[in-house]
């Protein structure tokens, strides 16, 4: 990759990173969100990591992101961390937690790590690229894993219905209320 | 474009120092913010930047298995997002708020 480019794109990662934690109004923090995300897309791509690139943008730039943004304008705007702005102890601690964390992060990544041997699956497959690549890892190798994680997505649908039904207890405690007024 | 700039050639370490920055940003915003929805979004730059990780390992080794744990990945996040929302959007019937700070019934 482009050492130009990478630095800019690397710059709009932790921009957008900075902007979630850092921007008081959800709204911002989530669109900030999608900077950083489709900065990660482009990391991606130099990479070599086309499909998984492209995922980044439809799963994680499009769907997650509008799914908070539907909660937010759902929920509309809690101010009160605003009016309430917690004790300077904690956000003391949390930054040098935060520098250790960086620290030991960092030395791990620029310490000679060792990496054993590959299997034999290169990153482009020499019938068709990337993506076949990938799919045959995900379809062989990994396909006890595609069929549990595909059950847990079931799970975690009918766990959200679940949760985002209104419970008919709450709805007679609301009637309740408005025949008493 | 510097000279220092054009020099130094990309290596992985530059993509794990940015992961590992990435990584770091969102822990401190997890500590630091208390509403619950930016938690959440704190939680996903985490996610991210173990996927970076992932994908830089993938093309060091010139592996395609890096590539295939991101879909994982990506899919739990999906699943915690969803999750994680409608507790939520649970909890915002019962009480007017989402800060981290009104749901402390557990703590006894």
């Amino acid at each position: 990759m482009n050492a130009f480019v990478f630095y800019v794109v690397a710059a709009l990662v932790l921009l957008g990173g900075l902007g979630v934690v850092l921007f008081r109004h959800p709204v911002y923090a989530a669109l900030s969100l999608v900077g950083s995300m489709i900065a990660i897309a482009v990391l991606f791509l130099g990479l070599d990591a086309d499909l998984v690139a492209i995922v980044q943008i439809v799963v994680y730039a499009s769907a997650i992101t509008v799914l908070f943004l539907f909660v937010i304008m759902l929920l509309g705007v809690d101010r009160r961390e605003e009016r309430d702005p917690g004790h300077v102890v904690q956000r003391i601690g949390a930054l040098v937690l935060g520098a250790a964390l960086a620290v030991g992060l960092g030395s791990m990544a620029l310490r000679n790590w060792a990496v054993g041997t590959a299997p034999d699956t290169p990153l482009d497959d020499p019938s068709g690229g990337n993506i076949e690549a990938v799919a045959r890892v995900l379809f062989t190798d990994y396909l006890w894993a595609f069929q549990v994680v595909s059950v847990m997505l079931v799970i975690a649908v009918v766990g959200t219905v679940v949760l985002a039904r209104r419970s008919r207890q709450i709805i007679e405690q609301r009637q309740r209320q408005e025949a008493a007024a | 474009m510097s000279l220092a700039v054009r020099a130094s050639p990309i290596t992985t370490e530059h993509y794990l120092i940015v992961a590992g920055l990435l990584f770091t940003i969102g822990a401190v915003g997890l500590l630091v913010r208390r509403n619950t929805l930016i938690m959440f979004m704190c939680v996903e730059l985490m996610l991210n930047a173990v996927n970076l990780t992932f994908v830089a390992f993938a093309k060091e080794m010139n592996d395609a298995h890096g590539q295939a744990i991101v879909f994982f990945t990506l899919v739990v996040a999906a699943a915690e997002v969803a999750v994680g929302l409608a507790i939520i959007v649970a909890i915002f019937r019962r009480r007017q708020g989402v800060t981290a700070d009104d749901v402390d019934l557990l703590k006894g």
